[in-house]
């Protein structure tokens, strides 16, 4: 799990400066819904930033969230893997169900 | 965070340790609403529209720059502690500690300068 948590910062310390440069360019003027939609519908490489991207989030979150529970917590490792599980799944099904949505919208 | 004496409680990289760990949690917390609203996007572009003008809103943008800051000081901080694990030791812990910090602000001020 260590290595895992390491390995995900690292893939996700590249995607979060990407995502922070795609926020702060896109907030220029006003946001709409349709930019949004233009930039990432259709667009495989935008789908595969996306999954790399959110793969590394339920990797990365998880395991983060087990430490915590586990160090400065009292609850039980039982409990700390099942809510770390859950976090994992969470994040896993909204997040590619969003990126592989987006994806696909016609319009 | 057992066993951490009141010295250690002192020293920036606690505090650094500290903010690490909150914007961790806030930002776990903070993306399935993150997905959420992206994926109103897919049910109807009116929709998320809708939401989009409703973050215009000061305290929306409020809320906002507060992610922004806490996304960009995770960012640096797990920079930090990568670099703290995998690369030779440092000294000047203190100055890169300063440069995280000023880093994640510096995004959120310009992200808010672009918003507006």
């Amino acid at each position: 799990m260590w290595t895992a948590q390491r390995a995900s910062a690292a893939v996700l310390a590249i995607a979060v400066t990407v995502h922070l440069a795609t926020v702060i360019y896109a907030v220029r003027g006003d946001l709409t819904a349709a930019e949004i939609i233009a930039r990432v519908q259709g667009n495989v490489a935008w789908l595969i930033f996306y999954v790399i991207f959110v793969l590394a989030a339920a990797t990365h979150a998880p395991i983060g969230i087990r430490t915590i529970l586990l160090e400065s917590t009292p609850l039980a490792p039982r409990i700390a893997d099942a809510l770390s599980a859950a976090v994992l799944l969470i994040i896993l099904i909204l997040g590619l169900r969003t990126a592989f949505g987006l994806y696909a919208l016609q319009t | 965070m057992k066993g951490f004496s009141r010295a250690s409680n002192r020293h920036p990289s606690y505090w650094a340790f500290i903010v690490h760990r909150l914007s961790g949690i806030l930002l776990t917390l903070f993306l399935p609403t993150h997905f959420w609203a992206l994926a109103l996007a897919i049910e109807s572009e009116a929709t998320l529209d809708e939401m989009l003008r409703w973050s215009d809103h000061p305290l929306v943008r409020a809320s906002e720059f507060i992610l922004v800051v806490l996304l960009a000081a995770h960012l640096t901080g797990g920079l930090r502690l990568l670099a703290v694990e995998f690369l030779p030791w440092n000294d000047r812990q203190k100055t890169i500690l300063a440069a995280a910090g000023g880093i994640a602000l510096g995004v959120g001020v310009l992200f808010l300068l672009n918003a507006a």
